[in-house]
């Protein structure tokens, strides 16, 4: 079938790959290593880092192997839930309590997803959020009216990604480290403003409050953020030019530059989009908690790269989705859910999701051996 | 003293400490001069305690307590401060906080190598400080432990603190009776913690537990939270899930109540009744308010930095408290857990710190 179509192999070959055998990997290599380079060496590795996103298996037609492990995991969880809390776990309101937690941290673990398939990483995500928070909660910016604090959180969260993404694309410091200092600077200055005391949403600025009490078709506002912000991410990281070039920056940033794509300044939104995200989730997490706290988002940077990894992005970059992502975070907050419907320890709940992390990498070793 | 009130506030507080320990959590905020807050206070004699006040042999203070991520240490901070300024004879010398216990520890070996006269310490780990502490006193230094104990007699000179066990017990009373004057009968009660691991958090529950058991009540569910607002939304909002009828909630902190109660308008439960923890403003004038699930908290209350202050100088001056037999104070004092409620808020709002 591959052979059928050679001239134009090197264009189709995400297609392509499709249907080969998983069994035979190894032809899959040989048949693409004759392809001579195309003229145009931009399309060639923008291609070439969309392969990876393809799935060589047969299951491909329902969604990606590992996503349906993913999605066996939380139908495994489900089960034991109906089990074991047969009247107050599926409950139509339980299902929106587990949304609307992971509302939060699901839209930093986007911003997150998006810097980890282009090879950095951003441990400063929840002091980001905090600093956000107190920040659109200080006194000063709540006279101004809701609109003005949510701008307030999406700019200072903007803006502190920027930093991030200035200091490790134009001062070629390791993300590790930079933003390591932004957590640590970002979470003292969160402090410092708030005074460390809990800034509390003020009368008249309810409009925050009204995003997690109000329900549309039954969901809070906040929920529908959420979907939205996985849906933009989805479309930006597989149907835009931006996507691809983070997968290919990720991938082999050398390659990248030899192609023609600006990798520093794409590092840069990278950064500043993981950013954005954490602004806007500190508008989540002020109006679920009706409060901007120092204490906000206290490792999140942890539990979002733990979904990330999970949902089967790799630590590297150049290869990952932000459905599985989703996945893994559904995963830990259903596991937490469950924990405390069961009136379980939190200490187990530790073990638990340290296990799943260990077993969710363990997998995704193998798959890609398997690949290559 | 140039400053009337804070004469007067020092005057009423010393007094209610002297009173004897059982009524002392809302002791000596600056509010609490006023002459509406002070007049509702148990009514002492003040002539005893008078001479304390004057300016004595000029002293130097050094002060340690854990950097604040909290509202409660926060106010710690701040009522220990705002309290030795109000004397002309003490030189107060805060340390840079830390939630670090390495840093602690040499922050307290510097005021000693300062030569302090007397150190108020409030540490992060009473275990690991210990050895410090106790080099301090062995240096002759005056060690006043305010709240988290040093387990070794021979490292404070005094300890001051709040009573965790009866602070469980006071939210249990208050629970327990309500549920029994109601005639509910196996009642769903449900409690959130503060960190799990500490031992003020097990003394809590353990208060809290027993005092149930004298209704013929137990706790239903229980789940930690990490005393902050965020978790506190997220253990209570699956908590409501869990339990879809609940009776009665004590939650241990009021920081992290403000995420418990964001957790319970947005799951619009109202059937029960729920007591808070440690006595911030906030939930104060939420209890205020009367249209709350939040009826009551018991106290914590941070002012016992201001006495710890207060106690620290008397010690350094070789003076006693004055409602007491003793020349010397004492050595060891537990404040009260108190209950606040609709019907006594008004009194303590002026104590309650801003979380």
């Amino acid at each position: 079938m591959t052979e059928a179509r050679g001239p134009k192999a090197h264009e189709r070959s995400p297609a392509g790959a499709e249907p080969v055998d998983p069994a035979r990997p190894a032809d899959q290599a040989s048949a693409e290593a004759p392809d001579a380079p195309p003229a145009d060496e931009h399309l060639r590795v923008e291609a070439q880092s969309r392969k990876p996103a393809a799935p060589p298996s047969p299951l491909a037609r329902f969604g990606q192997a590992r996503h349906l492990g993913l999605v066996l995991a939380l139908v495994l969880l489900a089960i034991v839930g109906l089990i074991t809390q047969p009247e107050s776990f599926a409950t139509t309101s339980n299902l929106v309590n587990i949304l609307s937690l992971a509302s939060t941290i699901g839209v930093i673990t986007v911003g997150m997803t998006f810097v980890i398939i282009g090879g950095g990483i951003d441990l400063s995500v929840g002091a980001l959020m905090a600093l956000a928070s107190v920040w659109a909660t200080t006194l000063a910016t709540q006279s101004y009216g809701p609109f003005v604090m949510i701008l307030c959180a999406v700019l200072v969260g903007t803006g502190a990604g920027l930093v991030n993404g200035l200091l490790i694309s134009y001062g070629r410091m390791v993300p590790f480290i930079a933003t390591l200092a932004m957590l640590v600077a970002a979470r003292g200055l969160a402090q410092r403003m708030s005074d460390r005391k809990t800034q509390l949403i003020q009368q008249g600025n309810e409009l925050i409050v009204e995003l997690s009490t109000t329900r549309v078709l039954g969901l809070p506002v906040l929920v529908y953020i959420f979907i939205l912000v996985v849906a933009v991410g989805w479309v930006v990281l597989n149907r835009t030019t931006f996507g691809r070039r983070t997968y290919a920056v990720g991938g082999n940033p050398e390659a990248a530059r030899l192609a023609g794509i600006d990798v520093r300044r794409h590092t840069l939104m990278l950064y500043a989009l993981s950013g954005l995200c954490c602004g806007i989730a500190a508008v989540l997490i002020m109006a679920r908690t009706t409060t901007g706290s120092s204490t906000h988002g206290d490792l999140y940077e942890l539990d979002a790269i733990a979904a990330v990894i999970i949902g089967g992005t790799l630590l590297t970059g150049g290869r990952g989705t932000i459905i599985g992502s989703i996945l893994g975070l559904l995963i830990f907050t259903v596991i937490t859910n469950l924990f405390i419907l069961n009136g379980l320890n939190t200490s187990d709940q530790l073990i638990a999701k340290g296990l799943i992390i260990v077993v969710a990498v363990l997998l995704q070793r193998r798959s890609l051996e398997s690949r290559t | 003293m140039s400053n009337p009130l804070a004469r007067r506030g020092f005057l009423v507080g010393g007094a209610v400490i002297g009173a004897g320990a059982l009524v002392t959590a809302c002791t000596s905020n600056e509010p609490a001069a006023q002459p509406t807050a002070a007049g509702t206070q148990p009514a002492s004699p003040p002539a005893a305690g008078s001479d304390n006040d004057q300016p004595g042999k000029q002293i130097t203070m050094g002060f340690s307590a854990p950097a604040a991520d909290h509202g409660w240490i926060a106010a710690i901070a701040k009522n220990a401060e705002a309290t030795a300024k109000q004397y002309s004879d003490v030189e107060f010398k805060p340390v840079e906080p830390t939630n670090d216990i390495n840093a602690q520890i040499s922050a307290v070996e510097s005021l000693i190598a300062a030569k302090v006269g007397v150190l108020v310490i409030l540490p992060n780990d009473g275990q690991q400080l210990n050895q410090v502490a106790r080099q301090a006193t062995e240096a002759g230094i005056p060690v006043v432990n305010l709240d988290r104990i040093f387990p070794d007699k021979l490292s404070y000179r005094t300890w001051i603190g709040g009573d965790n066990y009866g602070m469980g017990v006071a939210a249990g009373h208050y629970i327990g009776k309500k549920l029994k004057d109601k005639g509910v009968s196996n009642p769903v009660i449900v409690e959130i913690q503060g960190i799990a691991t500490l031992p003020l958090t097990q003394d809590r529950s353990k208060g809290f537990a027993d005092a149930l058991k004298t209704y013929g009540f137990s706790v239903t569910a229980q789940q930690d939270a990490q005393f902050t607002v965020e978790t506190g939304n997220e253990v209570a909002s699956n908590l409501l899930q869990a339990h879809k009828k609940i009776d009665a909630m004590w939650n241990h902190d009021d920081d992290q109540g403000v995420g418990v109660l964001a957790a319970i308008k947005e799951a619009g439960r109202n059937e029960f009744f729920m007591v808070g923890g440690a006595g911030s403003a906030n939930a104060m004038r939420e209890i205020q308010s009367g249209n709350s699930v939040l009826e009551a908290t018991v106290t914590y209350s941070p002012t016992m930095a201001s006495s710890a202050v207060r106690l620290g100088r008397l010690i350094a001056q070789g003076k006693g408290m004055s409602d007491l037999v003793e020349n010397q104070v004492p050595q060891s004092i537990t404040l009260a857990s108190e209950t606040i409620t609709k019907d006594n808020v008004a009194q303590y709002l002026p104590l309650g710190f801003e979380s």
